[in-house]
């Protein structure tokens, strides 16, 4: 008999107000559970419209543990479909991205596809004639994803034919989204530089946990943004402050910067640090950056697009931004101790290189297997992942500044040290399992 | 040494790589010019290390930074420390210039990363961009590229 499966009383008992029981990080049922639901009841995020510039462009990706082509139809809409063949269940669009054309083809026995996944054609279809093809699903093509939501460019898809509304399930955390698009001259973001991958072994939601997480920085870091301040203070009187100093540096902030610095929460297990102030405020100005944004916006709305200074904003369930730096993060769940992370970052269209530059060389001393401060952080999740299933202790604690008449679903801000928002997550993780975690 | 001669230049990768794995990194660090780079493309045929995301691209400071936190007390990623081991292929001179003392060297390699009971395999080439400076050879660029360089790594903390 399963824990778990049929289980919705146990599920729902996982999280507390306060506390997430163990389980919820490190069994296989409980993680199964969470990509028929949570992955599936939510938007997820799938894309960047600039990956798939031309008709018949497209990228493989995944959504949940869901494998998924992302693809320009030829009206120039972007469909997301599920990556298998109707036939043999073959992967049709190879790994990675490339053009299509007019129609996807099966590499196995030719069967053909339109780019919104319809069933074009098949090799010898006399053979299907009187089968009563019409009425087997494989003659419906390859699976479209019926909810597809572009917002600025950003590609969401929720898998559950129905459900939440994009507007709904977003609200106003997509002011996050709506800033880093802004910070462009001329309102658009190209994705460039590449992307890191890396693996983590822990659980998705460690990673999440971590990003409002501001009590870690000072003690997990001293070793990478502590280590950089004190080689920087042994050089020369009069040297240039170097870029990646000032990347470093805010890093060893002590806990009064991070509790000044605000946390706002979102329903929906949104929300993000840094309202006022955070670790990427104080950032050198770009010559000609100040100039263009200006010309564009006019002098008051650049300085209200750039002052902004939010650190991480996270997407509910496994999406985290950082508009100031224009890079982006998907935790994409590989099991339940084990997450593959993506680093990408974009190019501020009709900005200077270097804001570019600027933003890869953060990404690779930030959030890259070869990052000293992500070797930081990834002992911990790790260490974390190898031992929760210790019979010491059963629950996580998410209590810090806990009131007892916080609200679900509520748009708020608070002390940058709040762990609401964390609360937050796993409170929309019971929302969106659904049917899987009622309670009795 | 005073002379740039192909047997000079292979000694040198050869010395270079013994000191990463009797973990001499700040022997190592010294190796290198001080406007040097140490850099692990991300993708094959990269050619651009600055408006293209890499693996690593370090220069002098930055490499010092990875160096002295290796050997931290809060470093806890290094508690309980990697260990490395280099195996080189025959070097190969691509160029060498012995007036203006620069050279060129490719060395094949497989490259083990160990902490505790992990162990991890790399395969790639380096190539070392050398020049003489006040009668000694120095690293200007070392380039690493792997064989797998866009596949998705766990932690790499050593040098390759």
């Amino acid at each position: 008999m399963s824990k778990y499966r049929n289980n919705p009383a146990a599920v729902r008992a996982l999280v507390r107000e306060t506390e997430v029981h163990k389980d919820a990080y490190i069994d296989q049922e409980v993680f199964d559970l969470e990509m028929e639901q949570v992955f599936t009841n939510s938007w997820v995020y799938v894309g960047h419209a600039s990956q798939i510039p031309n008709k018949g462009d497209y990228y493989t990706t995944t959504v949940g543990d869901q494998p998924v082509v992302m693809v320009r139809h030829s009206d120039d809409s972007i469909k997301v479909l599920h990556n298998r063949c109707p036939h043999k269940g073959v992967k049709v669009a190879g790994e990675g991205c490339g053009n299509t054309g007019k129609f996807f083809r099966c590499p196995y026995h030719a069967w053909t596809f339109k780019t919104d996944g319809s069933l074009l054609s098949i090799p010898l279809k006399n053979g299907y004639a009187d089968t009563g093809f019409e009425s087997c699903e494989a003659s419906h093509g390859m699976a479209a994803v019926k909810n597809v939501h572009v917002y600025r460019d950003f590609v969401f898809c929720r898998l559950a034919n129905e459900g939440i509304s994009f507007e709904e399930f977003f609200g106003d955390s997509l002011s996050t989204i709506d800033n880093m698009v802004d910070r462009s001259p001329v309102g658009k973001l190209e994705v460039a530089g590449g992307v890191l991958r890396y693996i983590n072994n822990c659980n998705w939601k460690m990673l999440v946990d971590n990003q409002t997480d501001t009590c870690h920085p000072m003690v997990a870091h001293e070793s990478s943004a502590g280590t950089a301040v004190d080689v920087w203070k042994r050089a020369p009187e009069g040297t240039p402050k170097p870029m990646a100093v000032e990347l470093f540096a805010p890093f060893a902030s002590p806990y009064e910067f991070f509790e000044k610095m605000g946390i706002r929460v979102w329903p929906n297990g949104h929300g993000h640090t840094g309202v006022s102030d955070s670790i990427h405020a104080d950032y050198s100005a770009i010559p000609d950056y100040w100039e263009a944004m200006v010309a564009n916006y006019g002098e008051d709305r650049a300085k209200q697009i750039l002052g902004e200074c939010r650190h991480n904003t996270v997407y509910f369930p496994n999406m985290t931004m950082k508009g100031p730096i224009q890079a982006m993060r998907v935790f994409k769940p590989l099991g339940p101790g084990k997450t593959l992370v993506e680093s990408w970052t974009f190019r501020l269209v009709g900005a200077p290189d270097i804001l570019l530059e600027r933003t890869l060389m953060y990404t690779r001393l930030i959030n890259a297997p070869t990052s000293v401060v992500a070797h930081d952080d990834t002992e911990m999740y790790e260490r974390a992942q190898e031992v929760l299933h210790s019979r010491g202790r059963e629950w996580v604690n998410l209590q810090r500044l806990y009131d007892g008449s916080e609200q679900p679903d509520v748009s708020t801000v608070t002390n940058g040290t709040n762990e609401w928002q964390m609360r937050n997550q796993m409170r929309a993780w019971v929302k969106f399992m659904g049917p899987a975690a009622k309670a009795e | 040494m005073n002379t740039l001669t192909e047997k000079t230049v292979l000694d040198f990768v050869y010395a270079e790589a013994r000191m990463l794995d009797e973990q001499r990194f700040d022997d190592w660090l010294q190796l290198f010019t001080d406007d040097g780079y140490y850099w692990m493309p991300l993708t094959h045929d990269q050619p651009d290390p600055r408006l293209h995301t890499s693996l690593l691209y370090e220069d002098k400071l930055l490499l010092q930074v990875r160096i002295e936190r290796l050997h931290g007390k809060r470093t806890f990623s290094q508690q309980p420390h990697s260990r490395s081991h280099h195996l080189l292929q025959l070097p190969t001179l691509e160029s060498m210039d012995a007036a203006k003392g620069e050279a060129v060297v490719r060395t094949a390699f497989h490259y083990v990363e160990t902490r505790v009971d992990e162990q991890q395999l790399y395969a790639g080439w380096a190539t070392h961009t050398l020049v003489m400076q006040d009668g000694v050879l120095k690293i200007k660029l070392k380039k690493v590229e792997l064989v797998n360089c866009d596949a998705a790594f766990g932690n790499i903390q050593l040098f390759m």
